[in-house]
């Protein structure tokens, strides 16, 4: 094995929760490669992500989504240190390739294996841009699968959540509001290019949870997904044109406030002065410029990750691997399996 | 030369290891849908029981089913990963053809109140398919395999299980071809063709 000069470990980690088979290398806090291999156009015509097709892609990509990686960093098989590999929250069947690769990878290279939460990931994967974490952040991350503000005070075993979604995640909301527009599968990316030329003031959506005796913590999308469907409605039969732009920066607005509200007044009642925002919705640009905005503004460092890394990939399992190495975190246990509904404060496994 | 064959096509795990033609340890682990679960710590331990370092396994064989789909996606892709490092070839069979011997009907549960089946004399001569037990036409040849569905198929069926033999019998000559599942069905979806409006 090539001892690396700094002592770091090479980890090599895997990421198949959901429709992209990652696998990424990290050494330390280096990122060193972040191959992936995507379903979506698969899933496209389905307006969602259909599991069966998911996971028969997950093991078609596998052995050569590894390959690609290792020839990406630099480095061979031999060289890894550690293995880790997302064991939930996600889609069984698919986190169950994953899964199984990892710890074949593990065990044909004899190497500690560990199993990690991937909302943690979603979070430790800024380490790789903006460097060592401060504890305690507040962490929200928003995606198609997941909505969640947490209190982190230690990223390697003590994750709290402070509220979740009630119905929808936020990235599903962009999902079924994109449909209702005509507007193609994921939603996330051409919402914010329509927003652009829209006026977010043209329609007040209604921001859900936001009443004085809610959950201060919790989100709800499901009503506004609804009204924007009736709004439509009652333009379309009353043969008005729809204006797609207004719609969709005036739904984005409305997901956008909520969210950059919520997640600022966690780190006030928390004392916390560090927010990191992670997942697929973060890559949207009216969340990142409001964020910055009203960061700025009480005084919190704000860190998001680049777009590329908000996304689920390889890079960020490897990322918090990375973390449960250098905190000597106990590896997995040889009976490690996949768990689609893993809790938050379960950082690994 | 040393082979580690794996087969996760049916509830029992089954993880052996062989030098030539002559099986030095086999094990079969009643798993259900554990199979992600077992697989590894079972590879390991089959390798301490034979004596053999994974690293002096010269060729791999797994089964590629028939089989639900998930637990017979762990069994192939550990088998691809555990050959890509040690670079052995990995050599994919269909796993009925590793249950029982002769002529025969092979049928193991394909879930949803289905089987799937192949026929054997010699060669095999139908198969691999999935239908229910009821509705198929099977040759007049002694039935092996899941037992449970004997009644419903109206015929007695001897149990018998995929072997570490069996799936070394049934490496088919020449180079590895790629590890495709033997799926046998398409992907559960509902195309979403006709947009509706989603408010309730
Ligand atoms: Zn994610």
């Amino acid at each position: 094995m090539a001892e690396d000069p700094t002592g770091q470990a090479l980890v090599l980690g895997f990421e198949t929760s959901c429709d992209e088979t990652g696998i990424g290398l990290v050494r330390g806090r280096t990122l060193l490669s972040d191959a992936l291999a995507t379903s979506m156009a698969e899933h496209e015509r389905f307006g969602g992500v259909v599991p069966e097709i998911a996971s028969r892609a997950h093991l078609e990509a596998m052995v050569p989504t590894v390959h690609r990686a290792l020839a990406d960093a630099g480095v061979t098989a031999g060289d890894v240190d550690a293995v880790a590999v997302t064991s939930g929250p996600g889609l069984t069947g698919a986190l169950l390739v994953g899964v199984a690769a990892a710890k074949a990878y593990a065990l044909a290279l004899g190497v500690p294996l560990y199993g990690v939460n991937h909302l943690a990931a979603h979070v430790a994967v800024d380490e790789l841009e903006h460097g060592r974490l401060a504890e305690p952040s507040i962490a929200m991350l928003v995606s198609g699968g997941h909505s969640s503000i947490l209190l982190v005070p230690d990223l390697s075993q003590d994750v709290q959540e402070l509220g979740r979604t009630i119905d929808d995640a936020a990235g599903e909301a962009f999902d079924k509001v994109a449909r209702v527009l005509d507007l193609p599968f994921p939603g996330g990316p051409p919402i914010d290019r329509e927003a652009l030329a829209g006026d977010p003031r043209a329609i007040a959506f209604p921001r859900g949870l936001t009443g004085p005796r809610d959950a201060a913590y919790d989100f709800s999308f499901s009503g506004l997904k609804t009204a924007v469907a009736r709004w439509v409605e009652a333009q379309q039969r009353d043969g008005v044109p729809v204006r797609v732009p207004d719609v969709a920066a005036s739904f984005q607005e409305a997901v956008v406030d909520v969210l950059t509200a919520k997640a600022v007044r966690a780190c006030r009642d928390h004392g916390v002065d560090h927010l990191v925002i992670g997942g697929g919705v973060a890559a949207n640009s009216r969340l990142r410029a409001v964020a910055q905005e009203r960061c700025d503004a009480a005084g919190i460092v704000l860190r998001v990750p680049s777009r590329r890394l908000c996304t689920d990939n390889g890079a960020m399992v490897a990322a918090l691997g990375s973390r449960l190495v250098e905190a000597g975190v106990t590896p997995s246990d040889p009976d490690l399996g996949a768990d689609s509904s893993l809790p938050i404060t379960v950082v690994s496994r | 030369m040393l082979t580690l064959a794996i087969d996760t096509a049916t509830p029992t795990l089954v993880v052996g290891v062989a030098d030539g033609d002559r099986v030095l340890t086999e094990a079969a682990v009643p798993s259900g849908t554990r199979h992600a679960e077992l697989l590894t710590p079972t590879v390991t331990a089959v390798l301490a029981e034979a004596g053999v370092a994974l690293r002096d396994v010269g060729r791999f064989v797994v089964g590629l089913g028939p089989g639900p789909y998930t637990g017979l996606r762990v069994g192939i892709v550990t088998a691809a990963a555990l050959g890509d490092v040690v670079g052995a070839p990995v050599h994919g069979v269909c796993s009925l053809d590793a249950v029982g011997t002769g002529p025969r009907v092979v049928l193991t549960d394909a879930r949803r109140k289905e089987v799937y089946w192949a026929a054997y004399d010699g060669d095999r001569l139908t198969g691999p398919d999935v239908g229910r037990p009821e509705d198929l036409d099977l040759p007049d040849l002694p039935v092996v395999g899941d037992d449970r569905f004997a009644e419903r198929l109206g015929r007695p069926v001897t149990a018998a299980e995929v072997t570490t033999a069996g799936l070394l019998r049934a490496v088919p000559g020449g180079d590895p071809a790629p590890l495709t599942p033997l799926y046998l069905r398409r992907p559960d979806a509902v195309p979403n063709i006709t947009r509706k409006p989603v408010s309730r």
